[in-house]
Parts: C-alpha cells; sequence; structure tokens
C-alpha cells in the first residue's frame, strides 16, 4: 500500500501469474498482462478503463514478458481512497507489486502527478481538492534507469514550457519514490540475510 | 587470485538490490604475455541478466557469490516457474493415454509418461490416481514447451522419486524457504531434528509433505513450516525451544 504524501490516497495491489492463459488471449512469444482497476465505490467504467490501460502499457515496457511466452499476469489494483493523484498512486503500487511477486523486470518506474494551479504555479503529488482548482493536470511515468518519461497522461490546457517544467519536477520527485522503493525492499529482506 | 575484474559487483555481494541496477565490468588493458589468464565472464543465476559487458539485475533481492565467478540474486517469491532437474511435488490432475498431466504450481500442467517410472513396461503399469501425489524431476522445462517430468534418474532407478503421501500434509509454502531447508547446512532442519521424529517430501515449486507418528505432531511441524517464512531466526528458534518444552 503506498500512501500519497499531503492527501491519504491508498491502492492496494495484488499480482497473480505467471498463470495458465485462455487460448484466445495466448500470445506466442511473450506473457499477457491485464490490469483491473477497482474504484473504491462502483462497477468500474470507462474511466477505470483508461487509467488501467495506462499502468498495463506502463507495466508491459518495465517487465521482461518474453520470459513467460503463453501465460498470464493478472495485476489488480483496488482503491482504498480517493484523495487525488490516483493514477500516480496506482503506478506506484503496480511497480512495487510486481518487483514483490519476483517477475522479471527491465527497470523500475514511479508515477508522479504534477497540478498546474489557476496562477500558473506547479503542485507536485496534488491532493483532491487542488486537482479540482487546477488548470491542467498531468501524471508521468518514469523510469528508474536513466529517468525518462515512460507514460504521460495530461488533461487541460498548457504550454509547452509549462509541460517541459512539469516533466523536470516529476523527475526529482521520482528520487524520493525510488529512494522508498529501496528502503522498502531492503526492510523486507532484513529478516532474513 | 583477486582479479580487479569483478570489484565492483563483489563490493555489493549481500547487499539488496532492486531490478535496472548495473554493473560494468572493467575491459582488460594490459595483457601479459607470461600469464594464461583469459578474461573471465562472470556466471549469471537467476535474477541477473547479461548483454555485452554489463550486467543487469532483474530482480529484486541479495546477492549471493559462489567463488570463482558465480553470482545470483537471492529473491522471495512464492510463484514457482519449472527449470531443469528440479524435483518437485506434484499432483496427478488426469490420466489421458500414455500420459499422466501433472499440476506443479507452474503457468501449465506438466506431463508424466507411465512408462517413466522404475520398473514400468508397457505391460507393468505404475499404479497411479488422479489425485495422486508424485515425487519428480524435469528432464524438460523452458519457457517455449510444455515441462515434462519423469520419476526415474538417468540409470533408470526410482531414487525416491514416484508416488507417495498416505497421511500426511500438504502445505505450500514460499521458495526461498524451500531452498533453504534444502541447503547442505540447513539451521531449519537440524531444529527439526530436535523436535519430533518425522518425515518430510520438500518440492522445489514451494511444496512440503510431512507426515509424524500423529496428527497432532503432524500439524504442529506444518504450522511451525508456514510460519517460518515470517520468523527471524531468533524468532524461530524461540519458538522450538517453547515447543521442546511442551508448551503448546
Amino acid at each position: 500500500m503506498i500512501d500519497g504524501r499531503d492527501g491519504d490516497t491508498s491502492v492496494m495491489a495484488g499480482v497473480y501469474g505467471p498463470a495458465e492463459v485462455k487460448v484466445s488471449k495466448e500470445i506466442y512469444d511473450r506473457a499477457t498482462l491485464e490490469v483491473l482497476l477497482q474504484p473504491k465505490v462502483g462497477p468500474a467504467g470507462v474511466r477505470e478503463q483508461s487509467q488501467e490501460q495506462c499502468v498495463r502499457e506502463t507495466c508491459e515496457a518495465a517487465l521482461l514478458l518474453s520470459l513467460h511466452p503463453r501465460s498470464s499476469l493478472t495485476l489488480i489494483l483496488q482503491v482504498l481512497h480517493d484523495d487525488g493523484s490516483l493514477l500516480s498512486c496506482c503506478l506506484n503500487a503496480a511497480c512495487m507489486a510486481l518487483m514483490d511477486a519476483g517477475l522479471s523486470m527491465s527497470c523500475l518506474f514511479c508515477g508522479v502527478t504534477c497540478a498546474i494551479g489557476a496562477d500558473g504555479d506547479i503542485i507536485a503529488d496534488p491532493t483532491a481538492a487542488q486537482e479540482k482548482e487546477s488548470r491542467a493536470l498531468m501524471t508521468f511515468a518514469i523510469d528508474s534507469t536513466e529517468r525518462r518519461v515512460m507514460m504521460s497522461s495530461t488533461k487541460g490546457s498548457f504550454s509547452v514550457q509549462e509541460l517541459q517544467e512539469c516533466v523536470a519536477v516529476s523527475q526529482k520527485a521520482s528520487e524520493k519514490v525510488f529512494q522508498f522503493y529501496r528502503d522498502s525492499v531492503r526492510r523486507r529482506y532484513s529478516k532474513n540475510l | 587470485l583477486a582479479s580487479g575484474m569483478f570489484s565492483s559487483l563483489k563490493e555489493k555481494i549481500g547487499e539488496v538490490l532492486l531490478p535496472g541496477d548495473e554493473f560494468v565490468f572493467e575491459s582488460e588493458d594490459t595483457i601479459f604475455l607470461t600469464d594464461n589468464v583469459k578474461p573471465e565472464r562472470p556466471v549469471c543465476g537467476p535474477g541477473l541478466r547479461q548483454s555485452g559487458n554489463r550486467l543487469v539485475v532483474s530482480k529484486s533481492g541479495v546477492l549471493r557469490h559462489k567463488p570463482p565467478h558465480t553470482f545470483w540474486m537471492d529473491s522471495q517469491q512464492w510463484r514457482y516457474v519449472p527449470a531443469k532437474a528440479e524435483t518437485v511435488i506434484g499432483i496427478v490432475t488426469s490420466k489421458s493415454g500414455d500420459i499422466f498431466k501433472v499440476d506443479v504450481g507452474g503457468s501449465e500442467q506438466a506431463s508424466l509418461s507411465y512408462l517413466a517410472f522404475e520398473g514400468a513396461t508397457k505391460r507393468n503399469r505404475p499404479n497411479v490416481q488422479v489425485g495422486d501425489l508424485v515425487f519428480a524431476q524435469f528432464t524438460v522445462a523452458n519457457k517455449d514447451m510444455e515441462p515434462e517430468l519423469v520419476c526415474i534418474d538417468g540409470s533408470g532407478r526410482a531414487n525416491g522419486m514416484g508416488v507417495f503421501g498416505g497421511g500426511g500434509l500438504l502445505l505450500k509454502v514460499s521458495l526461498g524457504l524451500v531452498r533453504r531447508l534444502l541447503a547442505p547446512q540447513s539451521d531449519i532442519r537440524s531444529d527439526l531434528e530436535q523436535l519430533f521424529p518425522c518425515e518430510l517430501v520438500v518440492g522445489m515449486n514451494g511444496r512440503i509433505w510431512v507426515r509424524a507418528s500423529t496428527i497432532q505432531q503432524t500439524l504442529i511441524i506444518s504450522n511451525l513450516l508456514q510460519s517460518c517464512d515470517t520468523l527471524t531466526a531468533p524468532q524461530r528458534r524461540e519458538q522450538f525451544r517453547k515447543l521442546q518444552k511442551g508448551g503448546l
């Protein structure tokens, strides 16, 4: 479970696999990744489907899928509490769950959300209230090896200059998330060392 | 004979590493004509991938080393991926013609031929029913093909493999615990030996079968083994000590 910084956004992620896959869904040379995002209240709708697609494309880029042809990997994300920056919270939970499950990955990734307020200031990891008042909202998935943008999902109007500034802010914020991953994994293995 | 070749790797032995962490090995820039030293390449085990002169970590875990140059990542995982020559506990799920289909906990069921048992011939078929437990070894296990099991070794002898299982309990534990149990000097095994006499079959797919002289003892040992995953070594020894004194 990853908690957002200012708010209390929580998402629980579970990974199942490599497991059997239905013949209709199997891919001959790599694993089939399925992402399911369950909102806290109500059934999953079109918005959840587009968020699932963002998470799935990021995971497919980071995982070594060719090691498990004709198998299925399922990632289930359950929203426990949504107070803004939901997509980046889902990305962080997904990365930690995939890493914890022991699936081979070429790099780690993290999600960072930036909101541009009405007066042009950039807020990283906004709360739901800050998101509502913002003029533009962007979520980036940043990779751990070269800090490049793997996925971006944007909403609202902004200039190219502002986009580049947000990318820079996100790359800087990603350092803290990767350090958190490292500390968590270290704690997990400290028992059995 | 410590070459500076893998010094960056050797520094990190015993440390926790994450996927994406990279090591580059230095290339030799002077060649000594009097030594017959060949540039040595590291042998990569599970969790490490090699591309050119770079070594990239692909699973999170602790970096382990076996001299002279074998490195691998010791990671915690529950899901099994079949690998050749590993012995596993399988559950027979169906009999079709000459082949049994066995569930080994992986992404695909493995196939086990009825002739792959000691002393089996076309007329003398082995007594295997659906639902039986088998202890078998992989002869074919790669990502592209269906895995195949056999219950005989290279010379045709069973060597401990085959159908088993009356009166015991089958549990699922993490792959790391199974490797720790099977290691040559295993703390957990020596602690268990001092408790009660019991029979243990350990499969590398994370399945352990336990049978002790009474049902209660069997349950105690199975609970202990399952808790070993989450206890540190001192906590585990404390539990064993409490049990030896007779407290439950």
